[in-house]
């Protein structure tokens, strides 16, 4: 496993990148959705993997003894998590009401607003 | 003398509200600061004298090298006299001139901020506050020529100023750094003695180069003397002030200040040398077809730039000589002259020579000053500018060198002047008056005195040259050359090649000015060829910018997310595995290849995902690869003893299956959008990034890390924070501060959600 995670996360690096590099814009979405697993679980391997043994301090003692997982990954990435999904909501909510109006869903259709302004013929 | 400068950029800024208040007498009000400065700087006349400097630091970022730090020596001091009494004179004038203009408080402002950064500037002991004033004068000079702003051309000559001399300044700035890492320091006084040094080190050229380019741009040297002439858009006391007696001599001050510490090389002394004849000579012609009296008096500066320039170039002792006296001799009357060109203007309402005549009889005291100032310009006995220009035509004949036809050049180029002063200074008066488009008379007491000052200077100057200016001319030569000098400046030398020199220069002066009208028939100086026009030169560089400007928008920002993407993503990576191919050497990765039958399951399962949700056309099934790529990573969690973060992800994983169902259950197919060409392009990117994501992770594994947190939290989670789950008391009590930061965006978040949701649709697209 220890050479398979980090396989995996670059594979969903890879797919999170290609997804993003699409035209339509739900792809797009779910583009960021698994780069967002990606960087998670890039965090938590990084910060190396204790199998089995949570940071749970037992009843009746002070502390944990070894091994036990690093705790200070496992919080940054529940921050992250849920800030990720309040981002995927807010783009899902986004991407319907741009469709609504906009009755596309092609990036490049909706570039309008930079480009330079057309030089008068 | 940081009281000095902090009192006058004080005094500005509060000049506006006075202004207010006292309006029509302000100027009686504004002329005591330069007054105050000038009797304060006199009073250190005698101690400079005698050959003593007075030198103040106070650490401003002494990490840095950058200090508050003043030097009042013979140079310093000549040049904050100059400052402060041209100064007083303008100040006073102003306060009738600007009478008219809307925004005259403001102006009380510009001019003094500039005023105080001059002094500044050529006060500063250190090379960075040198060039922080220097910034500061460039910056006060685009505020006053743009001070006209309704008007266009004022703005865009305002533009070109800044941007000729703003350019010029980060130029000098590159200097003084390079000139800083050579010497270790950048106090002036620090250098003094680190010629050898300087001169010696690999990166001389550079110096020399980067520093003249600064001096050379500020005093409107070949081939960037064309924003002066165009400065002449700025109301008249800021073109006396700013672009004749101070401004445009700060790049002067800076190569006589850094002569003695960079110079002695045939690299510095040539270029400045040559650069300061040539404009020397170049400019003066320029003047044939001028008809606007502030544009001859501009290109007449501009000449006498060019020869103060030379002589810094020649070097000699007579030539340091010549320097000193030419430069106090031009701010004199020249300081005058403009303001008499201000006095005409104001009193007439035109400035075209062509229309202008007979004003001494309406106007005595102005044709009075003017006069004075004019023998002096031209050179005529008894004044300064005579013994100016006996010195300097003296010290072009010692040369061995260059000798010849430098002094042809010289005396063509000061012909040229006393034509200009013909112009400037005699035929607005004589002859027969003129119908001007406002009934001409005598300009207020305010107008008068500055100029008439300035000329009665001159003239006593001229007659006692000795009591007025020996003493300091030693002290500052021996700043420049380092040698005491003793100077013996007397007006009458006696019957010599000199004086025949003078006098054909007179003559020639004369001529010319009986030829221009003939001359100005043919075409030949109305337009040069665009070729040789340092001025188009600078409209097709501006042209280019802002074409190159448009183009590197048209590519980069095309409106293309995608190309926006790609622009990060490859900018991040190229550098990123560059540093990582170099970093990978010292490591040896030892895999570890053990895996147990779940893991290889859970793996395969996520593979699969990931290539359904690529490949797939139905959103359902994407949705449904995303729910499942989600849920295989939360047992990931589970495994390596993250129960929380799995629940979590388990929980959100969830929710996110149902909003996107529910809100893409409606839609259609996806279309197929991209070429697949481009498919090709955007895999071989991706690729690219997940290859080196996997390299990077696999690199980060291979070292030990400190636990050192690991173990603080695992011991204070129970005693401090008072909870058996360490992750929990993290989120709760050691980082609770993040968590209601994130409970925050959330909220937002949702506030925008229910945003879009809940509001109409709004305006329908156009048809």
């Amino acid at each position: 496993m220890r050479v398979l995670l980090p396989v995996i996360i670059g594979l969903l690096y890879a797919t999170g990148i290609y997804l993003i590099l699409r035209r339509s814009m739900v792809k797009v979405i779910f583009g960021l959705v698994v780069l967002g697993h990606a960087a998670n679980l890039m965090i938590f391997t990084v910060g190396r993997l204790t199998k089995g043994s949570p940071a749970f301090v037992p009843h009746g003692a002070t502390g944990i003894a070894e091994p036990f997982a690093d705790p200070l990954p496992q919080a940054l990435i529940l921050t992250a998590i849920v800030i990720g999904f309040g981002i995927q909501a807010f783009t899902i909510a986004l991407f319907k009401k741009t469709c609504q109006s906009l009755k596309t869903e092609d990036l490049d259709e909706m570039r309008n607003t930079d480009q330079l302004e057309k030089e008068s013929p | 003398m940081l009281g000095l400068i902090a009192t006058g950029f004080l005094a500005s800024a509060i000049a506006p509200v006075l202004y207010k208040r006292y309006r029509e007498n302000f100027g009686w009000i504004a002329v005591l600061f330069p007054l105050y400065m000038f009797f304060g700087f006199l009073s250190r006349y005698p101690e400079i004298a005698a050959g003593n400097s007075v030198r103040e630091s106070l650490p401003w970022v002494p990490s840095l090298g950058i200090n508050f730090s003043f030097l009042l020596d013979g140079l310093s001091l000549t040049f904050a006299l100059i400052i402060s009494l041209v100064g007083a004179a303008v100040f006073l004038f102003a306060g009738a001139y600007m009478k008219g203009y809307r925004d005259a408080g403001r102006f009380y402002l510009y001019i003094g901020v500039f005023m105080t950064s001059m002094l500044g500037l050529v006060l500063a002991d250190n090379m960075l506050l040198l060039f922080v004033f220097w910034e500061l004068t460039s910056f006060s000079s685009y505020l006053l020529i743009g001070f006209n702003h309704h008007k266009e051309s004022s703005r865009k000559s305002a533009l070109q100023a800044l941007l000729v001399t703003g350019g010029g300044g980060l130029a000098l700035l590159a200097g003084i750094l390079l000139l800083g890492s050579v010497t270790g320091t950048y106090e002036i006084s620090s250098f003094y003695d680190m010629n050898r040094i300087i001169t010696s080190s690999a990166l001389y050229p550079a110096i020399v180069v980067l520093l003249l380019l600064g001096a050379f741009t500020k005093s409107a040297q070949f081939p960037f003397h064309f924003w002066l002439p165009n400065a002449m858009e700025a109301p008249t006391p800021v073109s006396a002030y700013l672009h004749s007696a101070t401004m445009v001599k700060a790049g002067i001050y800076l190569i006589a200040r850094l002569n003695h510490e960079i110079g002695g090389t045939p690299l510095w002394q040539d270029t400045v040398l040559i650069t300061g004849a040539v404009t020397m000579l170049f400019t003066a012609t320029l003047a044939f077809r001028q008809t606007d009296l502030k544009k001859l008096l501009a290109y007449s500066t501009l000449s006498v730039l060019g020869t103060l320039v030379m002589l810094l170039g020649i070097g000699s002792e007579l030539a340091i000589k010549a320097f000193f006296i030419y430069l106090i001799a031009h701010s004199l009357y020249k300081g005058t002259l403009f303001l008499v060109a201000g006095t005409i203007d104001h009193e007439t309402g035109t400035r075209d020579v062509g229309k202008l005549a007979g004003l001494r009889k309406a106007m005595p005291v102005t044709a009075a000053a003017a006069a004075l100032a004019s023998f002096s310009m031209m050179g005529v006995i008894p004044l300064i500018g005579f013994i100016g220009k006996e010195t300097v035509y003296k010290a072009i004949l010692e040369l061995d060198r260059w000798g010849l036809p430098l002094i042809g050049a010289a005396v063509l180029a000061n012909a040229c002047v006393v034509m200009v002063t013909l112009l400037v200074g005699f035929r607005p008066f004589l002859g027969k008056a003129k119908e001007t488009p406002r009934q001409a008379h005598e300009a207020p007491l305010k107008m008068l005195l500055g100029p008439s000052l300035l000329a009665v200077l001159g003239l006593l100057i001229g007659l006692f040259p000795d009591f007025f200016i020996s003493a300091m001319l030693e002290q500052s030569a021996r700043n420049i050359l380092s040698e005491e000098l003793s100077l013996k400046i007397v007006l009458w030398h006696g019957f010599n090649l000199v004086l025949i020199l003078s006098f054909v220069t007179l003559l020639l002066g004369g001529l010319f000015y009986a030829l221009r009208p003939v001359v100005l028939r043919y075409s030949f100086f109305s337009s040069l060829p665009a070729l040789f026009k340092p001025s188009s030169w600078y409209e097709s560089a501006l042209k280019g910018m802002l074409s190159f400007a448009k183009l590197q928008t048209l590519i980069l920002q095309n409106g293309y997310l995608r190309n926006y993407t790609i622009v990060i993503v490859l900018a991040a990576l190229i550098p990123a595995s560059f540093a990582l191919y170099r970093a990978a050497e010292e490591v040896s990765i030892i895999p570890d290849y053990s895996i147990t039958f779940y893991e290889a399951a859970l793996g395969l399962i996520i593979i699969i995902s990931t290539g359904l949700l690529i490949t797939s056309t139905s959103r359902l099934k994407s949705i449904v690869s995303l729910g499942v790529m989600g849920f295989s990573i939360g047992i990931i969690f589970v495994i390596y003893g993250a129960p929380d973060v799995a629940l979590t992800t388990f929980a959100i994983e969830t929710l996110n299956v149902i909003l996107f169902v529910l809100v893409l259950q409606k839609l259609p197919k996806f279309l197929k959008l991209s070429r697949s060409s481009n498919r090709i392009r955007d895999a071989v990117i991706a690729s690219g990034i997940g290859v080196f994501m996997t390299l990077v992770v696999l690199f980060a594994t291979s070292f030990n890390i400190s636990t050192e947190l690991k173990e603080y939290f695992a011991a204070a989670s129970l005693p401090e924070g008072k909870g058996l789950n360490v992750v929990n008391v993290i989120l709760v009590d050691f980082r609770a501060l993040d968590t209601l930061g994130e409970i925050t965006v959330l909220t937002i978040a949702a506030i925008g959600v229910l945003a879009m949701l809940k509001t109409a649709t709004g305006r329908k697209a156009q048809p």
